[in-house]
């Protein structure tokens, strides 16, 4: 669902391919007809933006059916834990949960706590403030805090108690019916079913169904709900860390798990430690804001994992006396996600930029926004291996066009370095798996060209040399850091880096061997805690290159995963409580009465010697308070959550809402939309309106985007090269033939494309690879396009990102740009000035102002609540 | 393969090199009838410019292990090397994600090592300038340090609006890592930590 994995990721498609050909039935849920349609058994069409609403109707079906894999759900979910009486679903709310707050657009999340962690450790968590100041995005991947996790909680293990998870989830979903799957998503109760069946019948003891997603979940208002949907099923299912099941992320750059794990990313640091806000007055309150005093799991450990990176960013200027330099960390206070970074570019506060191997002129939301954005520096630096819009837009950007930004008038300096490839220098890839991947280099780069190993490296040495002597506090952690990696030719060495990053036991030079072994002593440094092993015994473990076919199939001989080489997350649930394969067919990993240990095809997910049935004294917290049969050893009560007591930020359970623009009320529930949505409601960033609002049939079809076999991204890397630009030549919107009847399209024609942010011309191309659907009473008109195109390069179109606005999931600020409505029109668009008025136009007519789509609370009986707008700045 | 077709070429060259048979094995209706190839789709119907073809990885000096860089299945890659020049960049048999496959854009690897669109030298636009000028690699990095320093200091915050001690700079920002190594992004996040600059993102927000 969400994927179009022969298209987008052709390569690991051939593994769909031969289970089709062992017998395994294979489904295809997304809006349009691809080749991934072409080879799965059947393909089902949806609205896009309704993946949740068709995930909820399977959670329905199961639960009303009783198809659940019962004793793994009852042994290793949360399904039978209890909640608290103060609990409001949306049921009782017509589509918000209990503690919202209409002000802020946030919720206090108490109210969805476990029943025991109340009464034990009141108000220990209940403190949920704004948006900005208690959300998601802080936690780092250990999640919320649950404190009482590793205590009895309230629990009935016969699945029965109203306030028990499973029921609560049951009531939840009840009313996602085949039914209401047709008139939401489109889709007929025949496919509907039949999908059902399939998935129920090839799950349980004996079988495993995987799902697969790619952006076409995340890039959502309701992206992480989603997901989290995906989960509940294969959960129920019991689908989850067994041979042939997961739910499988398949990303689109070569190491964008490696850059979220080692996260250039505001929120974060290495290994899912959230950055610090200022109520982390010192490390140990920002370690006791990770870990819960009662709670089970590897989380527990948070100080090993923090004072080691500590350690390793301050070497022997961290020390215990002064908390190991956890004051030189800068504090995060809300947003500083890439867009509120462009909005406070285009506001003068933000004066220098780097771009490193991104092309956000082209491959993020809002062209003109970025590109805005970037023309009000005062510098830029672009490093690529080739020329982007991003390094051009002052001279070739649409806005020249439209007069908007002339050279002559725009003052951003630009600095353009030329990056070496993938081949002319060694270090490792992270792919969607978890898997790293050294490469050897082949060449060396050529004139200017240098690495980004190289460029940080030498900008820190020369940083540091510059203010050498200082004695200024702000420059203390740059002249502090501990910067002697191994340097050869004048390359830092990128082995010995990923040694650092592994971790090293200082007291003797060696590089630790995994995790468990780090200290929150001082004697320890890692960069990052969960690739601890990658450098154990000396070697670097990603190097390895045992042929596949010399391996069986999980070939734990070639690179290595995170975390310690395990192939398949949580893999203990591969077998029963006590301890065996749930069926020989799907055996993994398995308890070794003989020898006291856990054995089997993967490197198990579970401590080595702890038996099936252990359990821990009173008391015990961390990992042993992790009885034998806890799968989910990260979790802070050992259980998959079908319930998420704490740690999102639009809810405990995924909820239909309608995308940000849309043509349809929400049949579901007077809430329309995601209420905690982050909407950026300025001038600058204007929304088509969406229902309760009027005027939404100026923009009456339904958008959306994916990519080509033959393209990247923003183009940087595919448009520039010529066997790929002759394949895939030019932009194209696929439209189907009864739009094209109505809109008077000719196939290979041009049409345009117009929302309130912008215009966009293709060639036309009419098909039945994107059907119209039935939606409640009315027929819907979905359009899609590829987002390859810019003005540089061997080929050169419109870029599809400029029609989309900016609004963002609350939980990880990733943007809503796989559903937007717009308009389309035959022939192309006005060109220079007149595109801008010929705009003007189409937001006169919808009556858009900085106010539409930001008032996000509709539900309630005749509710309009407040609009949530910038101010002007 | 490439093997079998090379020894086939062998022998083809040495067949045609003996004396008056040559001019009849140059007929491929003989070679069909009389060599091992009755169906006439393999050595029987090839030219003598194509016997004489060898692939372009012969001549390589040096094979390194490497892995595509486009999306992140991760196909492994062998990078044909001969004098610091890569002749041609293949899918691993050996790699148990790929099995020595390549997509379209892992195939035009190579193009995207050695095409013309590669830029080689490092370029400057001054501001409310019309045209790029080159720069002197040296020069461009201390002119970066400058900058960095400036933009650290204009929006450098010792406490935020409350009053709490934030220790950080609003004044840049940063962009891209998902195209890069892990003790890339690792040296990145460490040296703008320490910058007090928190505004890094990558390709995995959107």
């Amino acid at each position: 669902m969400g994927s179009n994995m022969a298209e987008a990721h052709p390569v690991g498609f051939q593994w769909v391919m031969e289970a089709k050909e062992r017998g395994a039935p294979v489904f295809h849920i997304d809006p349009r007809f691809t080749r991934t349609s072409a080879h799965a058994d059947l393909h089902v069409p949806l609205r896009a933006g309704t993946d949740i609403a068709f995930l909820g109707g399977v959670v329905n079906h199961i639960l009303s059916n009783e198809l659940d894999f019962r004793e793994y759900v009852v042994a290793y979910t949360n399904a039978s834990f209890l909640l608290r009486e103060d609990y409001r679903d949306t049921e009782d709310l017509d589509g918000l949960f209990s503690g919202y707050d209409p002000e802020t657009g946030a919720y206090d999340p108490a109210s969805w706590q476990y029943e025991s962690v109340e009464e034990k450790h009141a108000g220990r968590d209940a403190d949920s403030a704004a948006k900005e100041q208690s959300s998601s995005y802080q936690h780092g991947s250990g999640g919320p805090r649950v404190e009482g996790g590793s205590d009895r909680i309230a629990a009935d293990p016969t699945l029965r108690h109203p306030r028990c998870v499973y029921q609560v989830l049951k009531r939840h979903f009840s009313r996602y019916t085949p039914e209401m799957v047709a008139r939401v998503c489109g889709v007929s109760e025949e496919v509907f079913r039949a999908v059902c069946d399939a998935w129920t019948a090839n799950s349980g003891r004996e079988h495993t169904a995987a799902l697969v997603y790619s952006v076409g979940w995340t890039q959502h208002t309701t992206g992480s709900q989603c997901i989290r949907a995906g989960a509940i099923v294969q959960l129920l299912l019991g689908n989850i860390g067994r041979p042939g099941g997961g739910v499988f992320a398949l990303r689109g750059h070569a190491s964008i798990q490696g850059s979220t794990d080692i996260p250039t990313l505001f929120n974060l640091l290495p290994g899912y430690l959230p950055m610090p806000t200022p109520e982390h007055t010192d490390l140990s309150s920002y370690v006791d804001s990770i870990r819960a005093d009662h709670q089970k799991g590897f989380w527990r450990a948070a100080d090993t994992y923090a004072v080691s990176l500590l350690k390793e960013f301050w070497g022997d200027r961290a020390t215990a006396d002064n908390d190991y330099c956890f004051d030189y960390l800068p504090r995060i206070t809300g947003d500083h996600g890439t867009y509120r970074t462009v909005m406070d570019m285009v506001d003068g506060k933000v004066f220098g930029y780097f771009l490193l191997g991104q092309n956000p002129a082209v491959g993020s939301a809002h062209g003109r926004l970025q590109r805005l954005g970037m023309a009000n520096l005062d510098w830029l630096v672009v490093r690529d291996l080739t020329m982007i819009e991003s390094a051009t837009f002052w001279r070739d950007s649409p806005e020249v066009e439209t007069g908007e930004i002339a050279p002559e008038r725009c003052r951003t300096e630009v600095f353009f370095f030329p990056a070496a490839s993938h081949v002319e220098k060694e270090g490792t890839f992270t792919q969607t798996q978890r898997m790293l991947q050294w490469r050897e280099k082949a060449v060396e780069p050529r004139d200017d060209q240098r690495s980004e190993l190289w460029f940080f490296y030498h900008l820190g040495r020369r940083l540091r040399e510059r203010l050498a002597g200082s004695t200024d506090e702000r420059d203390r952690p740059l002249l502090d850091l501990w910067w002697d990696y191994a340097v050869v030719d004048d390359e830092p060495q990128a082995a010995d880096v990923l040694r650092r990053v592994n971790g090293v036991d200082l007291t003797a030079d060696r590089a630790v061997g995994g995790y468990t072994e780090l200290k929150a002593d001082g004697t320890t440094a890692a960069g990052c805690w969960i690739y601890s092993g990658v450098y154990a015994d000396e070697v670097n473990q990603a190097a390895r290159r045992k042929p596949g076919r010399e391996q069986n199939l999980y070939a734990t001989e070639w690179g290595w995963a995170w975390p310690m080489n395990r192939r398949v997350l949580y893999n203990r649930a591969s077998a029963d409580p006590e301890g065996r394969p749930w069926s020989e067919r799907k055996a993994l990993v398995w308890w070794d009465a003989e020898h006291g240990r856990w054995v089997g095809h993967d490197v198990p997910d579970f401590e080595r010697d702890k038996p099936p049935d252990y359990v821990p004294e009173e008391g015990s917290v961390g990992v042993e308070a992790l009885r034998g049969d806890d799968p989910f050893i990260m979790q802070a009560d050992g259980k998959g959550w079908l319930f998420a007591p704490s740690g999102l930020q639009d809810g405990p359970l995924p909820t239909h809402y309608e995308p940000h623009e849309s043509p349809v009320r929400n049949p579901l529930y007077g809430q329309q939309g995601n209420p905690t949505r982050k909407v950026y409601g300025r001038p600058d960033n204007p929304s088509n309106p969406a229902p309760p609002e009027p005027h939404g049939e100026v923009f009456p079809f339904v958008l959306t985007t994916s990519r080509l076999t033959e393209h990247h991204t923003a183009g940087g890397m595919s448009r520039t090269l010529p066997h790929l630009a002759e394949l895939q030549p030019e932009l194209f919107v696929e439209v189907s033939p009864r739009l094209a009847r109505e809109r008077g399209l000719e196939h290979l024609g041009w049409a345009h494309l117009v929302t309130s942010r912008a215009v966009v011309e293709a060639r036309v191309v009419v098909t039945d690879r994107i059907p119209p659907l039935r939606v409640e009473d009315r027929v819907v008109h979905q359009v899609w396009l590829p987002y390859h195109w810019g003005t540089t390069g061997l080929v050169r179109g419109d870029s599809a990102n400029d029609l989309f606005g900016v609004v963002v999931d609350p939980n990880v600020f990733i943007q809503e740009t796989k559903v937007a409505t717009c308009d389309v029109r035959p022939g192309r668009r006005p060109r220079g000035p007149a595109l801008l008025d010929f705009l003007a136009g189409y937001r006169r007519r919808a009556g858009i102002t900085a106010d539409t789509g930001t008032h996000v609370l509709t539900a309630g009986p005749g509710a309009e609540g407040p609009a949530h707008t910038e101010e002007e700045s | 393969m490439r093997a079998a077709a090379a020894g086939v070429s062998m022998e083809r060259r040495r067949e045609a090199g003996v004396g008056p048979k040559r001019w009849l094995e140059l007929w491929p209706v003989y070679r069909q009838l009389t060599g091992g190839d009755p169906l006439g789709r393999g050595h029987a119907a090839q030219s003598p410019r194509s016997a004489g073809l060898t692939a372009r990885t012969e001549g390589a000096d040096h094979v390194a292990k490497s892995i595509c860089p486009y999306c992140a299945v991760g196909c492994g890659q062998r990078v044909y090397v001969a004098d610091d020049r890569v002749l041609q960049i293949e899918g691993d048999p050996d790699s148990p994600i790929s099995r020595g496959r390549l997509c379209p854009k892992g195939s035009a690897s190579t193009q995207l090592v050695n095409g013309p669109q590669r830029a080689r030298k490092v370029l400057y636009r001054e501001p409310y300038g019309t045209e790029w000028q080159e720069l002197d690699l040296d020069t461009a990095m201390d002119m970066v340090v400058d900058r960095v320093l400036d933009a650290r200091d204009k929006g450098w915050q010792d406490v935020d609006e409350h009053g709490a001690r934030v220790r950080r700079t609003l004044g840049l920002a940063s962009l891209g890592g998902a195209t890069l190594d892990n003790e890339e992004n690792y040296l990145i996040k460490k040296l703008f930590t320490a910058l007090g600059a928190l505004q890094i993102e990558n390709q995995a927000r959107i």
